[in-house]
This record gives C-alpha cells, sequence and structure tokens, in this order.
C-alpha cells in the first residue's frame, strides 16, 4: 500500500520533501528580490511590485515556506540537542518550551506578513 | 620512542576517565596501533583494556579512536595515524565506557536488532537453495561485507545525538542489504518502519561513516538508496 505524501501524517520523507520544495521557492523569491533591487528601487516601483496579486500570493507562499522551512530545522535541532539524554529530566519541558516559542514566533511572523502586504 | 596517551577508566577505582601515558620502544618499525597496545598490555600495565580478537581487521571487535580517528587498531599501522611521535587512544565516542578502552555496543546493537538483519521469506524454500542471478548477486556487493565494527555510527554526530531512535549508518547500511536482496520479499514492512523522522531521516549526508570505514563501505550512497525506495513507494 503506498503512502501518500500529501497525508497529514508526518514521515520523514514529507518533511524532508518539505525542506527541498520550501528551499526551492524561497531561492526563486530572494533572486526576484534580489533582481528587484539591483535595479533602482524608489517608493512608487517597490510598491507597485507588492500591489500586484501574483506578488502578493508569492509572498504568502515564501513566507509559509519559511516558516515550515524553519520549523522543521528547527525541530531537528531540538530533538538533537535538548533531549533528556543531553540535559537529564528537565530535558523534556525544555525542548517543548523552546518548539512552543518558535511555533507561535513563527505562526506571529506569518501573520505580520500577510498583514503587511495583504492590508 | 613513541609518545602513547591512553584513556583509562575503570569504574570500580576511578571517579573520573583520565590519560595516562607511554613511552613505547617501537624498535623503528611499522606497527599497527594493535601491536603498541599489545606492548604496553605486556610491558607497561597489564591492567589496560580492550577489545581484540582476529588481528587482521575480520572480527570487528578493536574499534578505537586513534588520534582522533576511528578505525580497528590491528590494521591501522602507526605510519597511517601517528603525527609528531604522539598516538592519542581513545574509546569509541558516544558511547557508554564500560572499562578503559571497552565500550558498551548494547545501543548499537539495538539499532542493528531493529532492521531485522536476516532474510524473510514466507514462501516454501526450494529443495536445495534460493537462486539469484549473478546480477541480483551483484547489488549485495558493498553491503555484506560489513563487519559491525561500530566505527561508522560512533563517528557520526546524529548517532551521537540519537543513538536511541536514529538506526546509524550500520544499521541502515544492512537495512539497504536486505531491501536490495532479491530473495527477500518483506521490502514494504521494511520501508514502513523506516519512513519516520528518526531512523533514517536524522542522517544530514555529513559523510564521517565513509570516511571511518576500515572496509571502505558507504553507508551515505546505501542511505540515498533508502530515501530513493522511500520516495518512490509514496508517489
Ligand atoms: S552521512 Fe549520515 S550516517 Fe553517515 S555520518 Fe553523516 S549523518 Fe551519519
Ligand atoms: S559499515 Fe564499515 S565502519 Fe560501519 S560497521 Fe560496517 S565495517 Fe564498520
Ligand atoms: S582484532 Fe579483529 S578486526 Fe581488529
Amino acid at each position: 500500500m503506498a503512502t501518500s505524501i500529501i497525508s497529514l501524517r508526518r514521515t520523514g520523507l514529507s518533511d524532508w520533501l518539505i525542506q527541498r520544495a520550501s528551499a526551492l521557492v524561497l531561492l526563486t523569491y530572494f533572486i526576484l528580490i534580489a533582481c528587484q533591487l539591483l535595479g533602482s528601487v524608489d517608493y512608487i516601483s517597490w510598491r507597485g511590485l507588492f500591489d500586484q496579486t501574483w506578488m502578493k500570493i508569492f509572498t504568502l507562499l515564501a513566507a509559509l515556506s519559511l516558516a515550515a522551512h524553519a520549523w522543521i530545522g528547527l525541530w531537528s535541532v531540538t530533538t538533537d540537542y535538548l533531549t533528556e539524554r543531553l540535559l537529564g529530566p528537565k530535558g523534556k519541558s525544555i525542548r517543548l518550551l523552546c518548539q512552543i516559542g518558535t511555533s507561535s514566533a513563527l505562526i506571529g511572523y506569518v501573520i505580520w506578513i500577510i498583514v503587511i502586504v495583504w492590508r | 620512542m613513541l609518545q602513547v596517551s591512553l584513556y583509562r577508566y575503570n569504574p570500580e577505582t576511578d571517579d573520573a576517565p583520565f590519560m595516562q601515558d607511554f613511552a613505547v620502544e617501537t624498535g623503528g618499525r611499522d606497527l599497527m596501533v594493535l601491536d603498541v597496545l599489545e606492548l604496553i598490555k605486556a610491558e607497561h600495565d597489564g591492567s589496560v583494556t580492550y577489545r581484540r580478537s582476529c588481528r587482521e581487521g575480520v572480527c570487528g571487535s578493536d574499534g578505537l579512536n586513534m588520534n582522533g580517528k576511528n578505525g580497528l587498531a590491528c590494521i591501522t599501522p602507526l605510519s597511517d595515524t601517528v603525527k609528531h611521535g604522539r598516538l592519542v587512544i581513545r574509546p569509541l565516542p558516544g558511547l557508554p565506557v564500560i572499562r578503559d578502552l571497552v565500550v558498551d555496543m548494547s545501543l548499537f546493537y539495538a539499532q542493528y536488532e531493529k532492521i531485522q538483519p536476516y532474510l524473510q521469506n514466507p514462501t516454501p524454500a526450494p529443495t536445495i537453495e534460493r537462486l539469484q542471478s549473478p546480477e541480483e548477486r551483484a547489488q549485495l556487493d558493498g553491503l555484506y561485507e560489513c563487519i559491525l565494527c561500530a566505527c561508522c555510527s560512533t563517528s557520526c554526530p546524529s548517532f551521537w545525538w540519537n543513538p536511541d531512535r536514529f538506526v546509524g549508518p550500520a544499521g541502515l547500511l544492512q537495512a539497504y542489504r536486505f531491501l536490495a536482496d532479491s530473495r527477500d520479499t518483506a521490502t514494504e514492512d521494511r520501508l514502513s518502519k523506516l519512513e519516520d523522522p528518526f531512523s533514517v531521516f536524522r542522517c544530514h549526508g555529513i559523510q564521517n561513516c565513509v570516511n571511518v570505514c576500515p572496509k571502505g563501505l558507504n553507508p551515505t550512497k546505501a542511505i540515498g538508496h533508502i530515501r530513493t525506495m522511500l520516495l518512490n513507494r509514496a508517489t
């Protein structure tokens, strides 16, 4: 039986694919931004760029990619270094605290970006 | 004269591990590191403890950390490892030390056990043997040669941090050995046990494992094959 990639259950494989796909989105997005910045930027052209619907959608996609990418990466870091093996019985609560901190910050950033771009 | 610094720890008498220095007369010969250990045990201190058996790179029992690099003491010549006349010998990193250079390999073996390192095939066995074509047999080359010395897994940072959840390079090389075997029919079951975020995917391709394997095997490549199999299975 084949397991679907789109199923909500998190596997190592889906994490791995999301890492790669989101990296691709971010790379394209920042190349685009860099190209804009290389040309002369003023408020009008910058505003004009972000007023276009495709750019708003692209920005939202980049924000979501950044959040997903950072979450998977930082989740790996916390489960590598903030463990009961390394920190003793307190490891679980320290890890949980850091993960809650990271995820709330990331959700906050995404909402913030949506507010800025879609206002 | 070779300056040898040995990791010593006897939990019954020592509060903490310490390094002990020995000046060993090698007579200018390019000995193997195991020979140096035997010399120390015979002529300096009979209580120095380490594992060894075959003394020819076959049994995998004398995996050690020599001047910072894991390897088999019996097939590592001094000329390969000694720098500035000094040799620092420590136990394999990341595993609990039982005494001196002897580590507790339970975590390592538990990961090996997890991948079910035996042929699974419920179809009735033929009278003589399950045949393979030369091509099918060739798929196992570079995999079956592993002697489970643990040099690779104990040089892998991912295994240091999660030795209970990340299978590690040695276990994964063997996992692929059975996934690649044309006679084994448990492929689906094997893959489903490997798809979680830890077992395989904690490998970040650092390739320390490839760098140290005394048998010249390539666990990173095998891990790549497993990842491809998982990917194909999911799409
Ligand atoms: S390539 Fe993977 S298994 Fe090998 S040392 Fe690096 S993380 Fe460990
Ligand atoms: S893959 Fe190489 S280093 Fe790892 S256990 Fe097998 S023989 Fe030893
Ligand atoms: S003693 Fe057997 S591998 Fe070194």
